[in-house]
């Protein structure tokens, strides 16, 4: 009865609260505890302006939100500021003129110094204007390991991927599934990348998606990483889940032995009550090579008509990128902030390696800022049948896969 | 009745009028919306769309990319077992369930909610249980297993082969209540007179179903052949809650390409290119068809 | 069949289940021993079985706790009943920073129901009357593209659809969300009615005739009152359909008029945390409420078919 009544007091409410001029609907994904609790930084930063946050959260990254952010957009409907992984997404919205030019705000708050690194305001970059506001830092070259697994299989935890790759028979003897890889396509193909950064090396990388070089891609270099992906798919049978929480949940229980993830895997380690270097071991770079990637998430803003609204635009704008939300929003989130003058000293172990790291300036740009999403799905439907088909052969995939990256763009 | 007549006797003109009335909302949705968007879809495959529509024409590149990517392939396999299958599943699972149900049973509300309410459910939810209920760890396997039968295996999601009897499965308990609800709706429309008359001649009751009930309800198996054919094709939701297409691309069914092309590769072109193949292949199977039966002169 | 009767013995919970299914026998005890109603009450209880046991899975489910989940077997009761994921379903749920779970878009959900499918019948049940008993040269042309158009999938029709009702001038409003569902409600609706209405007895419509009733008054006196089991199996298809939308409801609204499923995917769908499956599965099954509470009601109006049958003669 008293939801009831909170419905109807609300819907009362509403139409009032809109009538105030900067009220500006936010529309993003991040709807998990932590993706929420992080959010929550984020708009109590925007209320305190005097702005208002209208929150508009789906669910489901890629396939569920995006359609319902173009339509709107599209559709002459816009919300006032939208979420997109930073890189290739947005472009061709910038392109036709529906999201707004951040570059006033970004001159007047000298983002250009600020922000590290610089390739994250690249990726905001179309001919020289600035179009979204970076919040967040994620990569994805992680190999988490259960302590307690190679405890029962008897062999010490591993430091690197080959010895985590020979430890392999032992785990499974144990009845351990050596490496959990969930099934949705977007896993392996991650797994893929990270494989390939950690072996093949950051150069090799960026010849791969930078520049498209297929020779590189048909080449001995990725010949070997498809050699490691291999032993992946040998050591992953058996991990019969989806989701990738899903798979690092065996890894929490023990029931399997380790998960390539990215660093939001942290945050399902930190729900068990688990902790870094005793409970579980992180190695960055799969302990081979310590660089990680710089993936993550933006806000984007479509033009409005609306005056008040386009100048609590900038308002958020700033506020994203301001020190103290910077902190706030990232210790919750668990993912690094997008500058480097802030002082994050209550990050955890594993938060810690990869910010030291990120200092060094070991870094890749994200595969999703290099190749536009059609590539990276043709890899992705790739990489899901490599690692459920045993009878595909390294030297088969790597053909295909030499052939999408002639043809990526 | 007959003293409300309007003007008099009401002239042919006048009836056909009004029923051309009553038919311009359907006229303008089929013109506009699927005649429309259907030739809007078409053009825009042979472009090279990427995030918003766009006139640039590409010939047949996308084309020759789709029939060239083994997903594809794959998908419209998989579509054709999946389709062939639970066609013939539904419409006899659902025939049989009416003729049951319509034997003047005890507790007829009861059981038609049974058999009808997994299609008030949303697919996500429905994919998650048949998920688990399928899973060799905590489902029907382990179960069977538990109960001494160690070399039980059943791990349809789990096995390529045969993922796609396993999203079958759940398909079947989704949908086959409605169906039966339809043949239900159908054999209450038959008249009660043909029933004692086959009685009365000593027809027998299977004989009279296949021989005179059924052929009577042709218009309503049509009905369901359309409802069920439909939403096979456009079969997505139920694929992504269950196996999101896998194990790797095993059980991926062309409307889930069609959609992860547009939206998540953002190349509408090619999503375009992949929805026309299905609403040709479509159109090649129904529109004789439908001409056929539809236009044939059954009454007026 | 082996595997389902096994089963039913292994799990306990399926006490309820058996039950129910044997209840008609030991209620009717003149007629047990009939070999027709053995048969008969067999099939369906082995067909109610395997319809029943995903619920069963849900409802057990939803009233244990995540620790007991996490015990793995699916099937047992739960040990300790707790109805915590049902009030954190309906009310506490976080949908981004809103926490008041599927209780926000309930109305919102009514709010677009009740109109779509009014509108959506009525503009199908007419046309299928039309096309079944008033047919005109041409007509049968637009009923076929119609019918092609059901094969279309949703997703390929939304820029069109965004377009189109830019055009109008009703992109974002309730309006626009009530044609949307019913331009996508039409073909499988229109060809119900028409098939079901050229199935119904032709002398009926002749006499009517006749007797000089014009268009409206057959289809209001005579052809509304014969077809309400077809019109159950519309509402059925339209309720489901329209409550359990997802993609038009976000796409063509905006977030103040959500409806409830966009609340269901974002607690059932959270792509980073712990999933909670017991309140994933008691979000689906108090949104599938509605359509349920439909699915009951209208059984009457099945039972009223068999009347109208009879009457017939």
């Amino acid at each position: 009865m008293r939801a009831l009544k909170a419905i109807l007091v609300a819907s009362v409410l509403m139409p009032a609260a809109h009538a105030g001029a900067a009220d500006l609907e936010v529309t993003h994904w991040w709807t998990s505890g932590g993706e929420a609790a992080a959010v929550k930084e984020l708009a109590k930063a925007f209320d305190a302006t005097g702005n208002k946050w209208v929150d508009g959260a789906i669910a489901g990254s890629g396939g569920t939100a995006r359609p319902i952010m173009i339509s709107r957009i599209t559709g002459g409907d816009p919300m006032g500021a939208t979420q997109f992984n930073h890189g290739r997404q947005a472009e061709e919205l910038v392109q036709s003129g529906l999201m707004r030019d951040l570059t006033a705000v970004a001159e007047k708050e000298k983002w250009k110094e600020i922000i590290k690194p610089a390739s994250l305001l690249d990726s905001c970059t179309i001919d020289g204007k600035i179009y979204c506001a970076p919040v967040n830092i994620h990569s994805w070259q992680w190999l988490w390991l259960s302590n307690a697994a190679f405890k029962t299989a008897g062999v010490p935890v591993p430091k690197n991927w080959n010895e985590f790759v020979a430890a392999a028979p032992a785990l499974e003897k144990a009845g351990i599934v050596p490496l959990a890889v969930g099934g949705q396509p977007w896993q392996t193909s991650g797994a893929f990348n990270v494989l390939m950064v950690a072996i093949a090396g950051k150069d090799v990388f960026q010849k791969v998606f930078g520049e498209k070089d297929e020779d590189v891609a048909a080449g001995p270099e990725i010949g070997k990483v498809f050699k490691a992906a291999d032993d992946a798919r040998r050591m992953s049978k058996g991990s019969n889940v989806q989701d990738w929480n899903q798979a690092t949940n065996m890894v929490i229980t023990a029931k399997a032995g380790g998960q390539i993830m990215g660093d939001w895997a942290q945050g399902e380690f930190a729900l068990a009550g688990q902790k870094a270097g005793t409970d579980y071991t992180c190695l960055p770079g799969l302990g081979v090579n310590e660089v990680i990637s710089t993936d993550g998430d933006a806000f984007y803003f479509p033009v409005l008509k609306d005056a008040e609204k386009s100048k609590a635009q900038e308002v958020l704008a700033s506020t994203i990128v301001s020190p103290k939300v910077q902190v706030a929003f990232n210790l919750k989130k668990g993912s690094l902030p997008i500058r480097g003058d802030i002082d994050l000293s209550a990050a955890n172990d594993c938060m810690k390696k990869g910010l030291d790291i990120l200092a060094k300036g070991n870094v890749v740009r994200s595969v999703n800022q290099l190749l536009s999403a059609d590539s990276a799905k043709q890899l992705e439907d790739l990489f899901s049948e490599f690692f459920a088909n045993p009878s595909m052969t390294p030297d088969a995939a790597q053909k295909r896969f030499a052939d999408i990256i002639a043809s990526a763009d | 009745m007959r003293s409300h007549a309007p003007a008099g006797r009401p002239s042919q003109l006048f009836r056909n009028l009004n029923s051309k009335i009553a038919l311009i909302p359907m006229i303008l949705i089929a013109l506009v919306v699927f005649l429309g968007g259907t030739v809007w879809t078409v053009v825009y495959s042979f472009t090279n769309s990427k995030l918003l529509p766009r006139l640039k024409f590409v010939g047949l590149e996308q084309y020759e990319r789709l029939w060239d990517a083994p997903r594809w392939i794959i998908s419209i396999q998989n579509l054709a077992i999946y389709g062939i299958l639970s066609l013939i599943f539904s419409l006899v699972i659902g025939f049989v369930l009416a003729a049951l149900m319509d034997q003047k049973i005890r507790f007829e509300n009861t059981f038609r909610t049974i058999f009808l309410y997994p299609f008030a459910l949303s697919f996500i939810v429905t994919g998650l249980v048949w998920q688990w209920i399928l899973n060799p760890e905590y489902g029907i396997q382990s179960i069977v297993r538990s109960l001494g039968f160690p070399g039980f295996t059943f791990d349809p999601l789990y096995n390529s082969d045969i993922v796609i009897y396993g999203i079958l499965i759940a398909g079947l308990w989704q949908g086959t209540g409605l169906v039966m609800c339809l043949m239900l709706a159908g054999l209450r429309g038959i008249d009660e007179d043909i029933w004692k008359a086959a009685r009365v001649d000593g027809i027998p009751m299977w004989r009279t179903y296949i021989f005179i009930i059924i052929p009577m309800m042709r218009p309503v198996f049509i009905t369901t052949l359309v409802l069920i054919a439909s939403g096979i094709v456009k079969v997505y939701d139920l694929v992504v809650a269950q196996t999101s297409g896998g194990p790797g691309i095993a059980s991926e069914v062309p409307a889930k390409y069609v959609y992860d092309y547009m939206f998540q590769a953002q190349n509408l072109g090619q999503g375009f290119a992949a929805s026309t193949m299905m609403l040709i292949t479509v159109a090649i199977i129904i529109v004789p068809w439908a001409y056929l039966e539809f236009g044939g002169k059954k009454r007026g | 069949m082996a595997n389902v009767s096994s089963l039913n013995t292994a799990a306990a919970g399926f006490d309820a289940v058996s039950a129910e299914v044997a209840g008609p026998r030991g209620r009717k005890p003149r007629k047990i021993l009939s070999r027709r109603n053995i048969i008969l009450y067999g099939l369906l209880g082995l067909a109610a079985l395997y319809y029943l046991l995903p619920l069963y899975v849900m409802v057990v489910t939803s009233m244990k706790g995540m620790p007991e989940i996490r015990l793995g077997n699916i099937f047992s009761p739960p040990v300790e009943i707790t109805f915590e994921p049902w009030v954190k379903a309906w009310a506490t749920a976080c949908t981004g920073l809103n926490c008041d779970g599927l209780s926000r878009g309930f109305w919102n959900s009514v709010r677009i129901l009740l109109p779509s499918v009014v509108v959506s019948i009525a503009v199908a049940s007419v046309s299928g009357y039309a096309l079944a008993n008033w047919r005109f040269k041409g007509a049968d042309l637009f009923f076929s593209i119609l019918i092609v158009g059901a094969f279309i999938p949703y997703q390929v029709m939304i820029y069109p659809i965004v377009i189109l009702l830019r055009e109008l001038g009703v992109y974002g409003t309730l309006t626009g969300l009530v044609i949307v569902h019913t331009i996508f409600g039409m073909p499988i609706l229109t060809l119900l009615f028409r098939n079901y209405f050229t199935s119904l007895p032709e002398e009926l419509f002749k006499a009517a005739r006749i007797d000089g009733a014009g268009f409206w008054q057959i289809y209001f006196r005579i052809m509304l009152p014969m077809a309400l089991p077809i019109f159950v199996v519309a509402m059925i298809l339209q309720v489901t359909g329209i409550w359990n939308d997802f993609l038009f409801g976000v796409v063509f609204t905006r977030p103040d008029s959500y409806p409830m499923t966009v609340q269901l995917n974002n607690i059932v769908n959270s792509v980073q945390g712990v999933k909670e499956y017991n309140v994933n599965m008691a979000a689906t099954l108090l949104t599938g409420a509605v359509p349920l509470i439909v699915y009951f009601i209208s059984g009457r109006l099945f039972v009223r078919g068999i009347a109208a049958g009879a009457v017939k003669g």
